[in-house]
C-alpha cells in the first residue's frame, strides 16, 4: 500500500469539510461546499485552489538556459527576468512528458512548475541530461502553492495588476510569497509560491479576504471550460504538440528534443487533431469514450457555466473542423455533439 | 441542500434506493445517502415509459460532475412516469431526495417482493455498518 502524501493545508481542509481524495500520489480536497458553488464563484468573484502538489524544480548554472532550451519546446529567449512561460518537455518523437511553467529567475536561474504526478520523472529526465555548467534540484518540499483565481482576485488580495506570465518577489499581509501571474482557470489570477511554513498563514489571510476553497473537481471543470489541456488525459508522451494543438508553444525553430519529429508532422499535417466539443443532447461525456468515425474523448465533464455536457477528443482530421457533427457512445448510447472553437467558455474581460 | 433523513413510511434497498409503495404502484428515487455521496446531480437516464425493470437491476443512471451511478430498482414493475422536472433540473434530487426529487412511479409486478426491503431502522443500521 502506498502511503498518499499530504499538503501543508491538509489539516485545514478537513476542518472545512472537504470530501478528500487520492491524486497523483497526494490526499487531496476534491471539493468542500460542492464543485457547481465553487466554479462559480471562480467564474463571478474569487477562488483559492491548493495546489501545493505541484512540483517545483529549479535549474541554475552558467549553461541553466542551453540545457532548458534543448528540453522544452517554447523560445526561452523571449524571457526576460521576472517573465514566464508555458512550455512542454518533449521526447524523440516529439511526445510530451509533460507541460510546465518556466520562470527566469535570472539570467542563470530558473524555476520549473511542474505536473504532480510527473514531479520525479521530470526530474529524473533533466539530471540525466544535465549538461556541465547546469545543476537540476527538486525543490518541491520546501514550498506551498495557492492559486487564487477569478475576476475580483486581485481586488481581495489588494494587488496590482500586472501582465499575464509576470511574477515577482512580494508579500500579502506581511507573509513574503513569490506571486505568479499565472492559473488554470482562464480567470485573472494569482499563484503565490511560499515556502512551506508558511502555508497556512498564507491561506488563512487569503480566506479571510474573501477567496472561497475551490477543490479539484472545480479545477478540472473550470480548465475545461477554456480547454487548458490535463497531462495524462488529453496529451501525454504518446500525443505530439502538433496534433494537440500546442504548436504555439513550439519554437520549431529551435533543436528541443524531438523538434524534428515535430516539424515533419507540421509540414505533413496531423493526421488527427485534439478538438473541444459540446454535447447536443442531454449526456455527459466521460474520458475513455468512443467517438463515431475513429476517435475518443479525452476528458469530459458538465459545464457549470454552459449546464451541458462538453468535452475534448482526438478526431481524424476530416472531423477537426468547428462545427462538425459528432456522435460519442455514451455506455452504448449515440449521443449528438458538435466541433466548436476553443475556448468552449470565455471568461468576461476584466474591469 | 436537504438534511439527513431516512423517513419512516418508505423502504429502501441496499444500494440507497427508496420505495414508497402506494396500493399496486410505488414511487422510486436514491436516498440522501446516495446524493450526499454523488454530490450535485447534473443529469438523469430515465427509463422509458412503459419499461419493465427488475428488482435489483439498474434501470437508469445518475450523474454528477465527477461520478455516474447506476439506479437499482428496489421492485420490479413496469414505468409508469417518469420525472420530467428531475429531467429538467437533477439539482432536484439533492435539495428534496423524497419528494420531488423522485425518479419513476412504476406498476408493482410483485407486490410481494416488497417484504424483502428494509425498514428505515434497518437501513440506517446498514449505513451505520459501512
Amino acid at each position: 500500500m502506498q502511503t498518499l502524501l499530504r499538503t501543508p493545508l491538509f489539516d485545514r481542509h478537513v476542518a472545512l469539510g472537504a470530501r478528500m481524495v487520492p491524486f497523483a500520489g497526494w490526499e487531496m480536497p476534491v471539493q468542500y461546499e460542492g464543485v457547481i458553488p465553487e466554479h462559480k464563484a471562480v467564474r463571478t468573484d474569487c477562488g483559492v485552489f491548493d495546489v501545493s502538489h505541484m512540483g517545483e524544480l529549479e535549474v541554475e548554472g552558467p549553461r541553466a538556459q542551453g540545457l532548458l532550451q534543448s528540453l522544452l519546446s517554447n523560445d526561452l529567449e523571449r524571457l526576460e527576468d521576472g517573465q514566464a512561460q508555458y512550455t512542454l518537455l518533449t521526447n524523440d518523437s516529439g511526445g510530451i512528458v509533460d507541460d510546465l511553467i518556466v520562470y527566469r529567475l535570472s539570467p542563470f536561474r530558473f524555476l520549473l512548475i511542474v505536473n504532480a504526478a510527473n514531479r520525479e520523472g521530470d526530474f529524473e529526465w533533466m539530471r540525466e541530461r544535465e549538461i556541465p555548467g547546469s545543476d537540476v534540484r527538486d525543490v518541491s518540499d520546501e514550498y506551498g502553492l495557492l492559486a487564487v483565481q477569478g475576476p475580483r482576485a486581485l481586488e481581495r488580495l489588494g494587488l496590482p495588476e500586472a501582465p499575464a506570465f509576470s511574477f515577482a518577489e512580494g508579500e500579502l499581509d506581511g507573509i513574503a510569497c513569490m506571486i505568479n501571474r499565472t492559473g488554470y482557470t482562464g480567470e485573472q489570477g494569482v499563484e503565490l509560491m511560499v515556502p512551506v511554513e508558511d502555508a497556512g498563514d498564507l491561506w488563512d489571510r487569503v480566506v479571510a479576504r474573501g477567496a472561497k476553497p475551490a477543490g479539484l473537481g472545480a479545477r478540472d471543470t473550470l480548465r475545461l471550460e477554456v480547454c487548458y489541456p490535463l497531462h495524462g488525459n488529453d496529451i501525454g508522451p504518446e500525443t505530439d504538440a502538433i496534433s494537440a494543438g500546442l504548436g504555439w508553444v513550439c519554437a520549431l525553430d529551435k533543436d528541443f528534443t524531438g523538434a524534428d519529429e515535430l516539424r515533419k508532422i507540421k509540414a505533413e499535417g496531423p493526421r488527427r487533431r485534439l478538438v473541444a466539443f459540446v454535447m447536443q443532447e442531454r449526456a455527459i461525456p466521460r474520458e475513455g469514450m468512443g467517438i463515431d468515425g475513429g476517435g475518443e474523448v479525452t476528458s469530459g465533464t458538465h459545464s457549470p457555466m454552459l449546464d451541458r455536457g462538453i468535452g475534448l477528443g482526438y478526431v481524424p482530421d476530416d472531423n477537426a473542423a468547428p462545427g462538425t457533427e459528432l456522435t460519442i457512445d455514451v455506455r452504448g448510447r449515440p449521443r449528438r455533439a458538435r466541433v466548436v472553437k476553443k475556448p468552449i467558455y470565455k471568461p468576461e474581460e476584466g474591469p | 441542500m436537504a438534511t439527513e433523513t431516512y423517513p419512516d413510511e418508505l423502504r429502501y434497498h441496499s444500494e440507497h434506493d427508496w420505495a414508497r409503495i402506494e396500493g399496486d404502484e410505488a414511487l422510486l428515487g436514491i436516498t440522501w445517502f446516495a446524493q450526499d455521496s454523488l454530490g450535485e446531480l447534473v443529469h438523469f437516464e430515465p427509463p422509458a415509459e412503459g419499461a419493465t425493470i427488475t428488482k435489483d437491476a439498474s434501470y437508469g443512471e445518475v450523474e454528477s460532475v465527477k461520478a455516474v451511478s447506476e439506479l437499482i430498482s428496489p421492485l420490479s414493475g413496469e414505468v409508469i412516469a417518469v420525472n420530467q422536472k428531475v429531467v429538467e433540473a437533477p439539482e432536484t434530487v439533492n435539495e428534496d431526495p423524497y419528494g420531488d426529487g423522485w425518479l419513476v412511479r412504476i406498476r408493482l409486478s410483485e407486490p410481494g417482493e416488497a417484504d424483502s426491503l428494509l425498514d428505515a431502522a434497518a437501513y440506517k443500521q446498514l449505513l451505520d455498518e459501512q
